[in-house]
């Protein structure tokens, strides 16, 4: 989320599905969007029909995307940047760019510092990297003649913490008041931003692409050529990507390579472009818009650092405001905020209840807190429809740090992995743990399904819809709602008895919500509504953000979602009926409806569109406002040719013709000058483990930010490691859901796919020995699996320096548990974190395979260790 | 709606499975299965593509064929160059001359008011003639069961005014539903378009020239129909009755007649 919240404005896909219909290309890569979103596909396969819109599939394998496709390109699994990076270069060195657009909507003019160092300077780093800490300060990234904020308050900039991950920093830009500074509009001077691009991707080349991709330069070409010219005013492409991108070690940066791309096209805002990102999960939106995260408050409001620039609620806000664009009215948002988690308590006199917030200390990320779970710091934990057991990379120390856990609660469908582990799983048949020396005490929950609830999901296009309790749930199963609110409520109840200070933040909570039937089920539309935000007088709904004030006298549990519920009758996420193609009167998406972000960019700095073909969001010169097909993603009445006056703050400090609004200088970033810790641009790396070194910078072969987490139970292999010549990488399959909870379980599903299998290409069958539905044991320095055979000619090697790269495909979906079992293919990862958002590499890594099945029980573990003790 | 569909107020309605939108999803196999209240086949991986599910039978009414081929260059779709992969919905055909409902001995089964072939699972008695007489392999007994099983036609939801499970989960609209008529226009114009886009080896599949007499849920492939599981000449077996008979009786005749001469010798 932050490659676009960074890019754009906000962490979020840009476009809704339905958009795909009016794209003229569409660009599938990190994705396979036809497995993993097959009812969204839909509208890939509309575009193809009705407008014969050529669709590109870039990955290593050939899946049912491709077979859906104009054209595939086998790819090397995590070289997308040295991809995505050739296409850039291609546009850049033939002036593909839509130059208007570039010139006006982005920041390619502004001009960068002396002092800027770029990785072609620095063999694969830029300007500011510290090798003892492991970080970078962005100070010599920023813009010439923009102050650094650093004089408002101390510590590192806004995401280039040690602590946190990135998401709360989706916004990036905060380290400099970046909307003063110098540009050159004729895009000439060396150090202007569209220069810096250029020399950045020089060799980015077609034949670099040929020699470490592995993709033919003609097909290069013929992609490239038929990608980039869905540009300019009549044209428009789409890209889409998947966790086949944000799975990297360097996640973030292929995510801006893309969000590059599309601005140097000028696809961004206009129909049938800009970038979707195609969450997984029915409400992953909704979990990171209302903060599961526990570095950002719900809204992407930044959670605060511990003895950081954060310990007043003035220094934070002065941190985290900027004074020219939408994130002036930073202080409404958190005020607001504190104002529904604390209601009457929370006053100006004590900053809202500020320091009641609980402040990041260090890593508490999934890894962060798990690796202090393996070494014994944590008591207990809760695991609610989620299953780390299978899901979570490494999962022999995932599962082993259970054991040493106090006390665990899972709550969910069905006896889940996490529920089981204590006598049910690899550990315990191969003698590692024993049941009755596990001391922790396991609790476990029957959850409701979906349809047994009220409650929102907010999917991968920013679309709240809330979904209607349909059955009772049986017998003892309950809601996530009614978990928390009771348990909330008792707790509430112990602490107004101990009026100790650790309970103050508990004793001032918030708690009101009504409830209903024999089980007192809280109202979800109660909660709805605390998000949408009321004025705290007379409790009456707001209409949306902008009625949002920081004196105290709102609450806003999520101003991103703001009016979303905007009267007592009126829950808009539970609209049913369409009025048009792009879905309005169904659901409500965030911010304000507005479908495709960013639209004002679908006109031309006058304001009208840039072609009839693709007119969005336009100005009516009559009725003095923005008008068209979407909500306008602007100030309805700010006309196009306004220019801000001296001293104007906030949205007035944006002119008529800057759609970023959510960006200080009102333009999208191609370069970003603070926020990301791996960098102002995408570089090349290799995946943390690879057969090669890094080809475009020797020596500095891996993304240096990124965290490997090693240590003795946490083992990675070396690059080109003899013991591990082969690339592995793990997907998902249609049939199956993650971690198997919701499909192994349910006959229909799982008969589908029942049986684990490992898709290797003939000429690596002929290598090995391997034969089609025969059985192969799959090692890697972290554990060992067994997997059915497919041999199949839709994986493909790839030729690299003259040697053979042979890449092995597993999905990830069984489990000890359910009618359908397997071994546990996430075993075989790292724990890994891309730099900004702490996720885990699982797309490129090494391993070796063989005929036949592996060693049962204790005998397993032994086979691994003679593995990993041959010569590397 | 044709004249012909309207005949007597009743509608025969058609499946059109074009096989050229379909992604492989299998949605159409579960709904079939949840409404229906089918049971699994069984966990068994058969190595054969993605399809571990194998075939139609009594207990999967929808089921999809996965076909790897190589391709042949110069055809355009399906990522052309480079591999192929093709997906396409396989079900009961719905004959217009049916050879299960021709030879069903207890008159189980039946045909709808929509057209389409209906087992009535209380009158069926499980002696599976129907099983050898289907030219498709598609009904099947369920030896648990002891009755003979194949899609419904989704009749009651038919009978309600509502599309069948299959088409009704189908994100691709691959399947489709209508009236007859109209399919049979529909799967004209696709195939004229998918040629137009140089896909020259898209075609109908709906056998009206044998003694099925064409189909009330016909399909759009690519290159062989056979690797769909979808026969060139698929006959109703009771095209061969009147010979058979004929054989018989001429059989019968000559034997009588050489009776005769042996006791009148």
């Amino acid at each position: 989320m932050p490659g676009l919240g960074t890019t754009f404005g906000r962490g979020g896909a840009t476009t809704a599905q339905q958009d795909l219909v009016n794209a003229d290309a569409i660009l599938i890569m990190g994705s396979n969007m036809a497995e993993n979103h097959p009812v969204g596909f839909q509208w890939v396969i509309e575009a193809r029909e009705k407008n014969h819109t050529q669709i590109i599939h870039v990955d290593p394998r050939f899946t049912r995307t491709s077979a859906m496709a104009d054209i595939w390109v086998p790819l090397r699994a995590g070289s997308d940047v040295l991809f995505l990076g050739g296409l850039i270069n291609y546009v850049l060195t033939h002036n593909k760019d839509f130059r208007e657009y570039v010139v006006h909507y982005t920041n390619a003019p502004t001009i960068l510092r002396e002092d800027f160092r770029d990785t072609e300077d620095l063999n694969g780093l830029f300007s500011g990297w510290n090798a003892e800490t492991k970080q970078y300060d962005p100070t010599s990234w920023l813009y010439e003649g923009s102050p650094e904020k650093g004089s408002l308050f101390a510590g590192p900039w806004p995401g280039h913490e040690e602590a946190g991950g990135g998401h709360g920093k989706d916004r990036g830009g905060e380290a400099g008041e970046i909307e003063e500074h110098n540009s050159d509009p004729t895009l000439q001077h060396p150090r202007c931003v569209y220069q810096v691009l250029k020399k950045h991707f020089a060799r980015y080349t077609p034949e670099m692409v040929e020699q470490y991709c592995g993709i033919p330069r003609d097909l290069f070409l013929k992609v490239a050529d038929a990608y980039c010219s869905a540009s300019g005013p009549e044209k428009t492409g789409t890209i889409c990507y998947a966790v086949g991108w944000t799975q990297h070690s360097n996640g973030v940066q292929i995510v801006r390579a893309a969000a590059i791309l599309q601005l140097l096209l000028g696809n961004v805002g206009r129909p049938g472009g800009g970038v979707l990102a195609l969450r997984g999960h029915a409400s992953i939106q909704g979990s990171t818009d209302v903060a599961t995260l526990y570095d950002i408050l719900p809204g992407y409001l930044p959670t605060p650092m511990f003895n950081r620039a954060a310990n007043t609620l003035k220094d934070y806000i002065a941190k985290h405001r900027s004074s020219s664009g939408w994130w002036a009215n930073f202080d409404k948002y958190i005020v607001s905020f504190l104002k529904a988690y604390y209601g009457a308590a929370a006053t100006s006199g004590n900053d809202y209840c500020f320091d009641f917030l609980p402040r990041v200390t260090g890593d508490h990320s999934h890894f962060g807190y798990w690796l202090d779970m393996m070494d014994g710091k944590v008591e207990g934990l809760f695991i609610m429809g989620q299953n780390p057991a299978v899901g979570a990379p490494n999962g022999r120390l995932e599962r082993k740090a259970l054991a040493k856990l106090k006390w665990l609660v899972v709550r969910d469908l069905v006896e889940t992995e996490p529920a089981s582990f204590w006598y049910n799983s690899p550990e315990v048949k191969r003698g590692e743990l024993t049941p009755d020396t596990i001391a922790t005490e396991v609790f476990l929950f029957p959850a409701a399904g979906v349809p047994e609830k009220d409650g929102t999901f907010v999917n991968t296009q920013r679309l709240l819809q809330f979904h209607n309790k349909g059955p009772e749930p049986p017998g003892d199963a309950r809601t996530e709602n009614w978990f928390m609110y009771h348990l909330g409520r008792r707790l509430k109840a112990k602490a107004a008895q101990d009026l100790r200070p650790r309970n103050a933040p508990l004793n001032a909570l918030t708690w009101n919500y009504s409830t209903e039937g024999a089980h007192a089920e809280p109202r979800a539309e109660e909660v709805l509504m605390e998000v949408n935000g009321r004025t705290m007088a007379d409790h009456k709904l707001v209409a949306g953000y902008r009625d949002l004030k920081a004196d105290g006298s709102t609450a806003c549990g999520a101003w991103i979602y703001s009016g979303c519920f905007p009267e007592r009758d009126k829950n808009r996420a539970n609209d049913r009926a369409p009025v048009d193609s792009y879905g309005h009167g169904w659901g409500y998406a965030w911010p304000s409806d507005r479908r495709i972000l960013y639209n004002r960019a679908s006109a031309r700095p006058d304001g009208k569109p840039w072609s009839e073909r693709k007119k969005l969001v336009w100005w009516d010169e009559t009725k003095k406002e923005w008008t068209g097909l979407d909500n306008p993603d602007f100030t309805k009445d700010k006309p196009p040719d306004y220019q801000p006056p001296e001293g104007a703050e906030g949205d007035a400090a944006l002119s008529g013709d800057q759609p970023f609004i959510l960006h200080p200088d009102g333009v999208g970033w191609l370069y970003v000058s603070s926020g990301l810790k791996d960098g102002p641009l995408p570089t090349h790396y290799e995946p943390l483990e690879s057969l090669l070194a890094n080809p475009l910078y020797p020596g500095r072969d891996t993304d240096p930010a990124a965290l490997k987490r090693e240590r003795p139970d946490n083992a990675y292999a070396l690059t080109r490691d003899k013991r591990f010549p082969y690339v592995l990488t793990t997907y998902r399959l249609t049939e199956h859901h993650t971690a198997g909870g919701m499909s192994r379980t349910l006959s229909h599903l799982a008969e589908l796919q029942p049986e684990l299998f490992c898709e290797v290409s003939p000429g690596l069958a002929a290598e090995v020995g391997l034969r089609h539905g025969d059985f192969a044991t799959i090692t890697t320095m972290r554990a060992i699996v067994e997997a059915r055979v497919m041999v199949t000619s839709r994986v493909m090697p790839i030729q690299v320096e003259g040697h053979t790269i042979h890449q092995i495909g597993l999905p990830y979906h069984w489990g000890t548990n359910g009618l359908v079992k397997g071994d546990m293919v996430n075993d075989l990862l790292p724990i890994s974190e891309e730099p900004n958002v702490r996720i885990m590499e699982t797309k490129a890594l090494l391993c070796d395979i063989r005929p036949g099945r592996r060693a049962r029980g204790k005998a397993a573990l032994d086979e691994l260790r003679e593995h990993k003790e041959r010569a590397a | 709606m044709s004249a012909e569909s309207l005949k007597n107020g009743k509608r025969t309605t058609a499946f059109l499975t074009d096989s050229s939108l379909c992604i492989g999803c299998k949605a159409c196999e579960v709904a079939c299965k949840e409404w229906n209240g089918v049971t699994a086949d069984g966990f068994d991986w058969s190595g054969f593509s993605y399809d571990n599910t194998g075939r139609v039978g009594h207990s999967t009414w929808r089921h999809v064929k996965f076909v790897e081929h190589e391709p042949e260059p110069g055809l355009g779709g399906n990522a052309g160059n480079l591999n192929s992969w093709a997906f396409s919905s396989d079900v009961c055909k719905h004959c217009e001359e049916a050879g299960c409902l021709e030879a069903c001995p207890t008159g189980a089964i039946v045909r709808t008011e929509f057209g389409g072939v209906f087992v009535q699972p209380d009158v069926c008695n499980g002696c599976a003639y129907c099983v050898v007489a289907c030219p498709f392999g598609v009904v099947q007994k369920n030896k648990n069961d002891g009755r003979a099983f194949k899609c419904t036609f989704c009749y009651d939801r038919q009978k309600v005014g509502m599309t069948p499970a299959c088409a009704k989960a189908c994100p691709t609209e691959s399947i489709k539903f209508g009236d007859l008529e109209e399919m049979h226009l529909a799967a004209k114009e696709r195939v004229r378009e998918l040629h137009s886009r140089g896909m020259t080896d898209a075609k109908i599949y709906d056998p009206q020239e044998t003694s099925v007499k064409g189909l009330h849920a016909i399909f759009i492939v690519r290159g062989d129909p056979r690797q769909y599981n979808l026969p060139p000449a698929p006959e109703a077996p009771t095209v061969y009755l009147r010979a058979g008979w004929t054989a018989s009786a001429i059989g019968s005749a000559l034997f009588m007649a050489g009776a005769l001469l042996a006791f009148l010798i």
